[in-house]
This record gives structure tokens, sequence and C-alpha cells, in this order.
């Protein structure tokens, strides 16, 4: 599959070096904008400032070694276990939802005999080309009793006016915004790989008899199996870092603090508190977090999905 | 003897070589109406944001929401104005940011997996895990320490601040080396090395062209992945001028909440937004690879 730049070539030395030096930009960029930013916070996050007399003088504040100091602070803050909750109920409502309907959708485009199935997987791939902030400010406007429709459909029905930023619906407001801009691509994803799976794999079993429904639950599903896993792991892992749909619903309502999420609870520590150290602990307890649960995942279905097929 | 003549039709129906018992033309009700009610949910606040944009600030309050107003153009002069026009420029940057950072993107992306897929060499395997680890960092706990970092030399609130983070792609990367195994021979390689050819002007002259269409999908992603980050250019744009348009809107919001009559600038603003990018979207379709995300790529 792969081929070898072996000894043949007459500019042995020199071609040795070849990839190396094509890799020169990736390695660089990559050291310089993930490893060391990585290892800057890592060394933040067992530093810590000195005050000595009143704080005021040139050399009264001095950084010093803080050694776990910021990590047991950061866990012992109730509010980081407060938001942490908030979006691990989160990632509980959103991903079963916004998996299941990309799932749903992708097979019932996939079936014989959908009509208008070009135009529906448009429009239902349409809001990845929405950036998450300008989704949540259209969600937002869509909420505000003022202007939305939902009132008005209320009104007609004669039902109180749902008011989804009020109070503990506000959570579900937020994975509505999530679903609304996650659920095309997931789906689009699904549906190509099962546009991949030649055709012949069904024909006897629509020989024996089974139904469109059955064919998706016994045979397309379990073949969809590791897109499904992939898929579930970049999900995982957006929805751990929730930031963009919150804050700015935050600017349409009280019922969302400035740390309702991990990752706002790091930007209000690092730039409203002006606490770098404790914000550095705090991001890499949630990069670990992050890594274990997505690792954890990978290694819990590796067996079933990735048997040997890997690469 | 009859049995046998009877049982050659019924053998031949098994054959998948012709055709099974004439496929029913008529549609499938239920899923096409399933999947229409997904296309309604989706379409839905976008053509709320076309409805709400050609309402006056007060009529926005006071009409039915889907109810069209006549207010658009004197809406766009007033998203046209506001700031000396400064909209125009956050759009412009929200361009050039994705633009470039885009292109620059795919090109390394493209470099770095062909090497992958076509050199052995020591450390390749170990190289390529470790850039694919970066795919599961959670890039946005990167924004701060990066912003701390380029603050040490003095690159924050600069176009570069935003444009070099966007670069380096793992999942690019990933991406491009899945293409170029499938899409680049390695006959056509070793019939250029025979020529005597460069290594540098083989992957210019012969596999760039023939990984143009995986590049292309590079390209897509990370252009849409740079015109949606938000957090990145919010933590590191400070001067209104160098905003994209997401930051941009973003503090036009926030003001909003004290000048409620910024709502319909900011309205018409996010439809002036999302407009260009869903025709690149639409225009661009058949050129998104989306099998090579999906794992199921054919050479």
């Amino acid at each position: 599959m792969s081929s070898a730049v072996t000894g043949r070539s007459r500019r042995g030395a020199a071609s040795r070096r070849v990839p190396y030096l094509f890799l020169a930009p990736a390695i660089v960029l990559f050291t310089l904008f993930v490893v060391l930013p990585i290892g800057y916070a890592i060394y933040l996050s067992l530093r810590k400032v000195k005050v000595s007399g009143l704080g005021l003088g040139r050399n009264s504040r001095k950084e010093i070694f803080a050694g776990l100091e910021n990590y047991r602070e950061a866990l012992a803050d109730p509010e980081l276990w407060s938001s942490a909750g908030r979006v691990l109920a989160y990632g509980a409502i959103l991903l079963p939802i916004m998996l299941g309907l990309a799932l749903l959708f992708a097979l019932l485009l996939d079936r014989p005999r959908v009509g208008l199935a070009r135009f529906s997987r448009l429009a239902i791939f349409l809001p990845y080309a929405v950036p998450g902030l300008i989704a949540s400010m259209l969600w937002g406007f869509l909420y505000l009793p003022a202007v939305s429709p939902f009132t008005n459909v209320a009104e007609w029905l004669g039902l109180p006016a749902p008011d989804p930023l009020t109070g503990n619906s506000v959570i579900f407001a937020i994975v509505n915004i999530a679903v609304w801009g996650g659920v095309g691509f997931n789906m689009i994803v699904l549906f190509t790989s099962l546009r991949a799976i030649p055709g012949e794999i069904y024909e006897s079993a629509l020989l024996d008899g089974c139904t469109q429904f059955q064919l998706a639950v016994r045979i397309k599903i379990p073949l969809l199996l590791p897109s499904l896993i992939m898929t579930t792991v970049f999900s995982l892992i957006a929805t751990l870092q929730v930031f963009t749909e919150p804050l700015t619903v935050r600017s349409l309502t009280n019922s969302i603090s400035s740390t309702w999420t991990p990752l706002m609870k790091i930007y209000s520590d690092a730039f409203a508190q002006n606490d770098i150290y404790s914000a550095a602990a705090t991001s890499v307890v949630i990069a670990g977090v992050t890594l274990v649960i997505s690792f954890g995942f990978l290694r819990l279905v590796q067996r079933q999905a990735f048997g040997g097929e890997h690469r | 003897m009859t049995t046998l003549t009877s049982s050659v039709p019924a053998r031949s129906d098994l054959d998948p070589g012709t055709p099974r018992r004439r496929e029913p033309t008529r549609t499938a009700w239920l899923p096409t109406a399933v999947l229409l009610i997904g296309a309604f949910y989706c379409l839905l606040p976008v053509a709320w944001v076309v409805a709400a944009s050609t309402k006056s600030g007060s009529s926005l309050f006071t009409t039915f929401t889907f109810a069209p107003g006549g207010d658009l153009l004197d809406n766009l002069s007033d998203l046209s104005t506001y700031g000396d026009g400064i909209y125009w420029r956050w759009l412009a940057n929200s361009l050039l940011y994705a633009g470039v950072g885009g292109a620059i993107s795919a090109l390394v992306s493209g470099l770095s997996g062909y090497t992958l897929a076509k050199f052995r060499f020591p450390g390749r395997d170990a190289i390529f895990n470790v850039l694919l680890a970066g795919v599961l960092v959670p890039g946005v706990t990167l924004a701060i320490p990066q912003y701390l970092l380029l603050a040490k030399v003095g690159l924050t609130d600069t176009y570069w601040s935003v444009l070099l983070p966007s670069i380096i792609s793992p999942f690019g990367i990933y991406l491009a080396r899945i293409y170029a195994a499938a899409a680049v021979p390695d006959t056509v390689l070793e019939a250029a090395r025979t020529d005597g050819a460069g290594e540098l002007r083989i992957f210019g002259r012969v596999a760039l062209p023939m990984m143009l269409p995986g590049l292309v999908t590079v390209f897509l992603f990370q252009f849409v992945a740079i015109w949606n980050n938000f957090l990145l250019p919010f933590v590191m744009i400070s001067s209104d001028g160098r905003f994209p348009v997401t930051v941009g809107l973003f503090t036009l919001l926030n003001q909003g909440q004290t000048v409620p009559a910024l709502y319909s600038v900011v309205i018409i603003g996010v439809l002036v937004s999302i407009l260009p990018l869903i025709a690149l979207f639409l225009l661009l379709q058949r050129y998104w690879r989306l099998d090579l995300v999906s794992g199921a790529v054919k050479g």
C-alpha cells in the first residue's frame, strides 16, 4: 500500500532527509501552537503569584512555584463541579438526540423511494455553514417571548407562552442550538458511509423478504458502527468544550451565569479575574478529562469496531 | 422433467445479474414526511432571520414574526453606516482569516499527508500518532495558553494571532494522508524518480494535482472551521477593526442589551453574514469529498 524510498536511490543521504523536511512545517507549527501551549499551561498551573507588602511596588509581585496548590483549589471550587455537572447533563441530553436524529435521517435518506431527498439532505446539512455564534443568536431571538413565533402559536392554541430562557429549561434551549448545528454534519458522515456499502450486501436479505426497517436495524447499523464511533468521539469532544452557545444566549437572559460551563469558568478566571494560574490548572484538568473520556470510549468500543481493520 | 423446467426460472430469479421484481415506484410517505420535518426544523431560523431583516426595529416586536416588513433597504443602510461601515470590514476580515488560513492549512496538510502516506522513514508512525492525538486535544482549551504565549512575543491583536494557530490541522493531515494513499499510485512516483525529478518537484507537479479533490475538501473544512471559530479571535483580538464577523456581531449583540434599536442591525448583520457561506456551500457541495470523513474513500 505505501511505498518505500529505498536505498536504490542514488541520492541516498539527501533523500533520507526529504520526509523530515516535508514534515517540518507541520511539526514546527504543531510544536508552537499545540505542544508549547499545553506545556505552558502545565507550567503555569504549577505557579502562583506571591504578593509581598502591599503589592504596589515594582518587585512586590513575584511568580513562584506553587506545586499542586492551584489544582487543589480548582478541584475544591464548587463552581467547577456545578459547571461540570451542567455539561454532563447537557451532553447526556444532546448526544443521544443529535446522533439519534443524524442516524435516523441518514437511514431514511439511504432507503429507496424517498421523495425530495436531495432537498431534505441539503436543508438539514445547511446549519453546518452557520457559525455556532450566529446559530445561538438566531435561536436566541426565537426564544425571546417578544419576537418568538412559538409565542404566537401558543396564543392560537390558548396555551401559556413558552419561555425557554428561564430557570432549568435553559439547558434544553442550549441543547436545541447544538442539535440544530450538529445533526446535519453527522447525518452526512453517516449517509456517506452508508453509500459506500456495496448494494449486493442487501440483495439476499431483500429477497428473503426483509423489510427496509429490518434491513436498517439488522444490517446497516452494524456496518455503520465505525462511523458511529467516530461521530460520537468528535461530538463528545465538542460537547465538553461547549462555550459559544451559552455565552451568546447569556446576552439575552439572566439564567446563565458567567461560569455556566467549565470553559466559561476558565475564560472568566483568566480574563475577568486575571488569575491565569488557576485558569491554567482548570484547563489542564479539563484537557485531561477530555482525553480520558475520549480514549476511554475508544477503548471500550475498540474490540467490536476496529478489530484489525484500522489502517 | 417437469420439475426441471419449473425450477429454471426460479433459479434465474436469484441470479443477481438479472433484474429483480420491479420496484414499486410510489413514494414512501412516512420517511419523506420525517425528512421534511427535519428540513423544516433546520430552515426555520433561517426563514425567521430573512423575515426579521425586512422589519424596522419597532415592528420587530409588534408584528407576527414571519410577516415581512418593508424596511430591508433601510436596515441594510443602517448596517452599512454603523461605525462607518465597520461591518463590511469584519466580513472582509473573516474572509481573510478563513481564506488565507484555509489555503495554507490545506497546503501544509497536503504535504504532510503525502509524506506520511508515501515515504517510509524512522519515526513515521510516532509522528503520525502524535499529530493525530492533536485531534483529541480540546482545541478550545489551547486558546488561552496560545494567547499568553503570543502576548509574550507581542503578536496578540494582530492578524497573525488568528492566522497562525489556524494553519495546523491534525484532522486535515489525517484526511490528506488517507487521500494520498488512495489517489497517488506508487508507480507514478517511481517513474518520476527514475526520470530524475527532485522530490519537491514530484510533489508539486505530480502528487499535488492528483490530490487536488481531497485538498479542496480539506480547504473547505478548514475554511468553515476558521469562519465559525469564535473563541480564538475573541481571545486574541481586541481592536474592533480586526474582528471577524462573529466577534463583531457578538459585541453588537451585547450592546443591544442596553440599546434595543441595535437588534435590527444585529439581525440584518446575521443575515448578511450567513448568506455568503450558504452560497459558497451550495455552489461547492459537489467538491466535498465527504467519503473521506467517513473513512470510505475509494481510490
